[in-house]
């Protein structure tokens, strides 16, 4: 027994090389996507302390609305402004319709708000586009498609060349990021926000304008991760629960850290994926859907703010 | 006029502090009670009560165990559907080992078993706090519901992969299974939470009810004042879970019935009890039950009410107009009072109190 769990999985790791690289390529592709969505979390917890439950149904929407479009007639880059725009649409609603009326409320009930926030999202994008999953639509978007073997380590890797175009985006879509909150006026503001409310309102940043902005940012990261995501599998509700997937990431990397969304994403990922691969058998597979929360907890009992997150200072 | 204290003297401390010091809140929790035991099934058809009040009750008891650690000790748990599920499942394995023994002790002896779960998943909490811990509670889900479908002890290697509830009777009457009548399901029930809400209402207004409120008020403070933050934590979730698997067990046993349940302790589940718990009141035993009546009749009427007044949905666009419906209302109550309808009923209670000259 235990030699099954402590030393036979890393036998087994070092007589087939080839596979392990595999399993953490493919640990690697889904950390990022993880991260992509926790980063949609991270951006609207640092700048309005909303936990919100609904980044993972508004990838979903955002695909969902680029395809629905595209089906409709609309050409592809078309569809991909007008997604946008929706999206944009949807922040400024969020904001007047739910943040506004609830400030200074406690934080479960912000939560509570997006939770709620998520089923209006479901019906509405199920009242106009259907429930039925859809192909998202890859190639018009110009994504590459295929597969590339690399001969190494005496055996095969596949990659999916789109799982390599994720990761190349994915990255150049942090260091936008990155830029803009270090360069840029809004993003200045944005992390004065972060830093403290009232000193940001203070000097004259409107919090409301913030949020907006805020919100419209994490729809474009979650029309990011909905595109990705969508051509990997194909664009459906059952999607939603890639939220519950990036739920760990973020208390491993720290609610207020974008670094920790990355770091905690790629762990994440391949922990999650090694843990399935070597270690799911033993127990009957399946394993995925709560591993990550272990690791996550194994980390979380060292730092309780998660690896990156602010120390949380508590006064009596 | 008619709900004022004038002329009632209290004339002792715990006069003062009962739970009901009016006469007008005794007399009136009376009536609600004889109304639940002799009115409703009596004139209540089967439907209404197995549709409409024994899923209320079910659900009002789970609010109640996660109101104990999420609004009486402000610690947010995520986990109320497995921990639901525990109970459900040690019910089953109890009454299968000992069918003699009656189903209700074994119902209520389940409760035992998700306390322990709960006690253990609960010790994250003395490190992590606030979402961190909303988070690390899902791990207690999440794991669960795995353990629910890989191990197939739990339900007996049934092929359907389910709980199949079988029939016991007490004196002579089926309790549970087929044959069991709404009526005598609903008297169990009914039963049950009567008599766990009043022991809930004994434990949250003493001592142990109060060092709770301490942690959850502040815990640095409340550990200053001498209160142990891992007795006192680790208790809050042993009880919460304790409760929460015995409406696991009632709603598998009473409500349910077996069959077609497996899906029945999801996440999903645990956000609705959060949501009953949020709308009816943090750390309030009577926002339990609204919360449940509002959440669960909610959709009922939206499934039964609507095609009744002649508004014509197909079943996929009322499944989305639900959603819809259910997402705004819960956006909705959120904003009109954020302090649930608990609140709403002190405040009712105040306006009766100096009605009609609030001066």
């Amino acid at each position: 027994m235990l030699y099954n769990i402590f030393i036979d999985p890393f036998m087994q790791m070092g007589a087939a090389p080839d596979l392990l690289v595999q399993t953490i390529w493919e640990g690697l592709v889904a950390g990022v996507l993880y991260a992509l969505i926790a980063l949609g979390f991270v951006l609207i917890f640092k700048a309005s302390g909303v936990f919100n439950f609904a980044q993972g149904i508004m990838v979903v929407f955002a695909g969902l609305t680029l395809v629905g479009l595209h089906q409709k007639g609309v050409p592809a880059w078309l569809a991909l402004f007008l997604t946008i725009g929706v999206m944009g649409i949807l922040a400024m609603a969020v904001e007047r319709v739910v943040l506004r009326p609830l400030v200074n409320q406690p934080d479960i009930i912000l939560f509570m708000a997006t939770f709620g926030l998520t089923f209006i999202i479901i019906g509405l994008g199920e009242f106009i586009f259907g429930g039925e999953p859809k192909q998202m639509i890859a190639d018009e978007l110009g994504l590459p498609q295929g597969t590339m073997r690399f001969d190494i380590l005496g055996g095969k890797v596949i990659i999916q060349k789109i799982d390599v175009a994720a990761a190349v985006i994915a990255s150049l879509m942090i260091a936008a990021l990155a830029l803009f909150f270090q360069y840029t006026r809004i993003g200045r503001a944005l992390r004065a926000v972060a830093d403290s409310h009232k000193a940001a309102l203070s000097v004259g940043i409107s919090l409301n304008q913030i949020w907006v902005i805020v919100w419209f940012a994490a729809g474009i990261v979650a029309l990011i991760t909905g595109i990705m995501w969508g051509a990997r599998s194909d664009v459906s509700f059952g999607l939603q629960i890639i939220a519950l997937k990036a739920l760990p990431v973020l208390i491993l990397g720290g609610f207020t850290s974008v670094p920790g969304a990355i770091v905690g994403g790629l762990i994440i990922g391949v922990g999650e994926k090694l843990a399935e691969f070597y270690w799911g058998p033993l127990v009957g597979g399946g394993i995925e859907n709560w591993v990550a929360y272990v690791i996550a907890l194994a980390f979380l009992m060292v730092r309780p703010q998660g690896l990156f997150g602010d120390k949380i200072i508590e006064r009596v | 006029m008619f709900y004022r204290e004038a002329g009632q003297y209290k004339k002792t401390y715990s006069a003062d502090m009962a739970v009901f010091p009016l006469l007008q809140d005794r007399v009136g929790i009376a009536v609600i009670l004889l109304v639940a035991a002799v009115i409703i099934p009596f004139f209540g058809s089967n439907f209404f009560i197995s549709t409409v009040m024994i899923p209320f009750l079910v659900f009002a008891l789970a609010a109640m165990g996660l109101n104990i650690v999420t609004g009486y000790t402000g610690l947010i748990s995520l986990g109320t559907g497995a921990f639901m599920g525990v109970g459900a499942y040690a019910c089953y394995k109890l009454t299968t080992y000992f069918p003699g023994v009656p189903i209700i002790i074994w119902i209520i002896a389940s409760g035992f078993f998700s306390a322990a779960v709960g006690a253990i998943f609960g010790l994250p909490s003395l490190r992590i706090k606030g979402f961190y811990l909303a988070v690390a509670t899902l791990a207690a889900q999440f794991f669960l519901e795995w353990c629910f479908v890989r191990i197939p002890w739990l339900f007996n290697y049934n092929a359907s992969g389910a709980i199949e509830v079988p029939t016991r009777w007490i004196f002579g009457i089926p309790i549970t299974g087929p044959n069991a009548t709404p009526m005598t399901r609903y008297y169990v029930i009914l039963g049950i939470v009567v008599l766990m809400t009043w022991v809930a209402s004994n434990i949250l207004h003493g001592r142990i009810g109060r060092s709770f409120m301490a942690v959850r008020d502040m815990d640095i403070a409340a550990e200053l004042m001498g209160i142990r933050l891992l007795r006192t934590k680790l208790l809050a979730f042993a009880l919460s879970s304790f409760y929460c698997g015995v409406a696991g067990a009632t709603m598998m046993f009473l409500w349910y019935g077996g069959g077609e349940a497996s899906d029945a302790f999801n996440i999903n589940q645990s956000f609705i009890i959060l949501f009953m718990v949020i709308i009816g009141g943090l750390g309030s035993l009577i926002g339990c039950f609204f919360g449940a009546a509002l959440l669960h009749v909610i959709p009922i009427i939206l499934k039964f009410g609507l095609p009744a007044i002649g508004v014509p949905l197909a079943g996929a666009t009322a499944e989305h107009l639900n959603h819809l419906l259910v997402g705004g209302l819960i956006i909705f109550f959120l904003i009109v009072e954020p302090h649930g309808l608990a609140r709403l009923w002190q405040i009712t209670k105040q306006k009766l109190r100096t009605w009609p000259f609030p001066y």
